[in-house]
């Protein structure tokens, strides 16, 4: 018996989402008086996650899991499942990890609850807290069959520095043709820019901004303080940004450390999907905007005289504190 | 190419949330439903392979008799028929186990389901259904042809997209990106009409047990107020020393 933790990865590298995975996995482990074992695929190097707590990692090297396939990969997640004898398997709430999760949980004929914000409450029942209603609510649930599966949310947990023995050892999973009858042609994406997903600051803006000629501010303010950069869904629905950016119940859930908001007034399905970052900062000329009512600190001023003055002093600041 | 769409019957987006039964039930009192907004993405593409490419377009619910009015308003879009299974929907694997007895029965060749409920956002049920059918998957779809038996997706992932090739049978996770928003359709007087006279088969449910129980629910804790600062120097101040998130 173990706690089994898939670990992203990505350019060889860890995911910092992985670290937060292994983390928590370490402390369901320790509840549970039990080991955690990591399955990274064609992943970094083992002792990035023995320093988070993982007693064990499987490594599988396979060319033909170099893109995500989510067929394959769930396959192989629930064969290195079996072969542990884990009772838990910890998956995050990335793309890849929702993709995969529900194949896994039935292949394991596995309960599963997602964006879950905690340790569970008790092992035996097993019960875990979870959002519900795009993080308008909290629910808790037990998951009745013998093995469980977590979708851990995300910036749930953080990081929690532990020594594992991490030992290496390589796993080759016994993957069919079946596997692969979807096929990934081609991956378009941004190298060079943070994404919403893993971003620890996110900056955002909405009508207020007048037009998409004005969004050089966003970005500058972004670049700065290392960012990602969203928007709202107005915003993205007359096509001034991509959709990939609209955050929202309709849109990205962000749960990043400090997000903030200019020119967003606060419509209800967009504090609904914001609601799990950490810090919240509004910056909106009407004082009224229901944002204020949901943010921790606010400026009541023109997002065209704020903005320039705080990137000016952010700058300033940077240039001393890094 | 027959095609089911899966139809979520959820909270509107604006409602205000609240329990009862001691937090064990979310509370309809004055709570407006609607079509589950990821499924209605997929709903709005299905009707564009039924006009283009003469699909017949199937909707299902898995839920009591409060969730019809939900399914009509689908008939109204332009769906063919629609399916109730009529069985409380308790956790997703219940509800796909039902969803793969409909497909089954019914030899649909697409599903289109929704990326995620708007209410319990547990984004498992297409999934589930595709690996208890062994069809293809794709999830987070925002863009889908068919061409005979395959099909091309583009998947949003996190920080980009990337495209797809596979075949039929296929259960898709939709969402916004499958059309535009601009493409949605509010449903006219004939198409009301006319859902009026489509065919709302009552199906009871196969036997199928739930692998988790949602408990109770808890609101989160009101925050304090929020803290109005007049320069951008005090801002970064706060930001650096208070919360320490700079």
């Amino acid at each position: 018996m173990s706690i089994l933790v898939y670990t992203e990865s990505e350019g060889g590298k860890f995911k910092k989402i992985a670290l937060e995975a292994v983390s928590y996995a370490k402390g369901i482990a320790d509840m549970m008086g039990t080991s955690v074992t990591a399955i990274s695929v064609n992943g970094g190097d083992a002792s990035a996650l023995a320093a988070y707590g993982a007693d064990k990692v499987l490594e599988v090297a396979n060319d033909k899991l170099n893109n995500f396939n989510a067929a394959a990969y769930a396959d192989t997640v629930a064969q290195a499942a079996k072969a542990e004898g884990a009772k838990v398997v910890i998956l995050t709430s990335s793309a890849d990890s929702k993709f995969m999760a529900p194949l896994v949980a039935v292949n394991l004929e596995a309960g599963y609850v997602a964006n879950v914000t905690a340790l569970p409450l008790s092992d035996s029942p097993f019960k875990v807290t979870h959002t519900v209603f795009t993080n308008k609510a909290f629910a808790t649930s037990e998951i009745a069959t013998d093995v469980k599966i977590i979708g851990l949310g995300k910036n749930a947990y953080g990081l929690k520095e532990n020594s594992g023995a991490g030992a290496a050892e390589a796993f080759a999973p016994s993957l069919t043709e079946a596997d692969f009858s979807t096929e990934v042609v081609s991956v378009d994406k941004a190298t060079d820019k943070v994404t919403i997903a893993d971003a620890e600051i996110v900056v955002s803006a909405g009508r207020g901004l007048k037009g998409p000629e004005n969004w050089a501010m966003i970005e500058e303010m972004a670049d700065i303080l290392g960012a990602a950069t969203a928007c709202s869904k107005p915003v993205s629905d007359m096509g001034w940004r991509p959709h990939s950016e609209h955050v929202g119940q309709t849109g990205k859930p962000v749960a990043s450390t400090l997000y903030i908001a200019i020119g967003i007034s606060g419509a209800i399905q967009h504090l609904a999907g914001i609601n799990s970052s950490k810090v919240k900062v509004v910056i909106n000329n009407d004082p009224e905007a229901p944002f204020f009512k949901a943010a921790d600190y606010g400026i009541v001023g023109d997002a065209f005289e704020v903005v320039p003055q705080l990137n000016e002093k952010l700058k300033e600041f940077k240039a001393q504190n890094s | 190419m027959k095609i089911l769409v899966c139809i979520s019957h959820v909270p509107d987006t604006t409602s205000k949330i609240n329990f009862t039964d001691g937090d064990t039930k979310f509370d309809t009192n004055g709570v407006q439903f609607v079509i589950n907004p990821n499924d209605e993405f997929g709903l709005t593409r299905a009707m564009w392979f039924k006009e283009k490419q003469g699909a017949a377009v199937h909707v299902v619910n898995v839920g009591g008799a409060e969730t019809e009015p939900t399914l009509r308003k689908a008939l109204a879009i332009g769906a063919d028929e629609a399916i109730r299974v009529n069985t409380p929907a308790t956790d997703g694997y219940s509800v796909a186990k039902q969803l793969a007895a409909v497909v089954k029965d019914g030899g649909y060749d697409l599903v289109i389901g929704g990326r995620e409920s708007i209410d319990y956002n547990g984004g498992m049920v297409p999934g589930m259904l595709a690996a208890m059918l062994d069809a293809n998957f794709v999830n987070t779809c925002i863009s889908l042809e068919v061409e005979g038996t395959n099909a091309t997706a583009i998947r949003e992932i996190d920080g980009g997209k990337e495209t797809i090739k596979t075949s039929l049978p296929l259960v898709v996770g939709g969402q916004k990106g499958l059309v535009e928003e601009s493409d949605l359709r509010i449903p006219n007087m004939r198409g009301i009409m006319q859902a009026r006279s489509k065919p709302l088969h009552v199906k009871e449910g196969v036997d199928a047990s739930s692998e988790t129980t949602t408990l109770s629910f808890t609101k989160p804790a009101p925050r304090g107020a929020v803290k109005l600062v007049d320069n951008v120097d005090d801002l970064i101040d706060l930001l650096h020393n208070e919360a320490k998130v700079i």
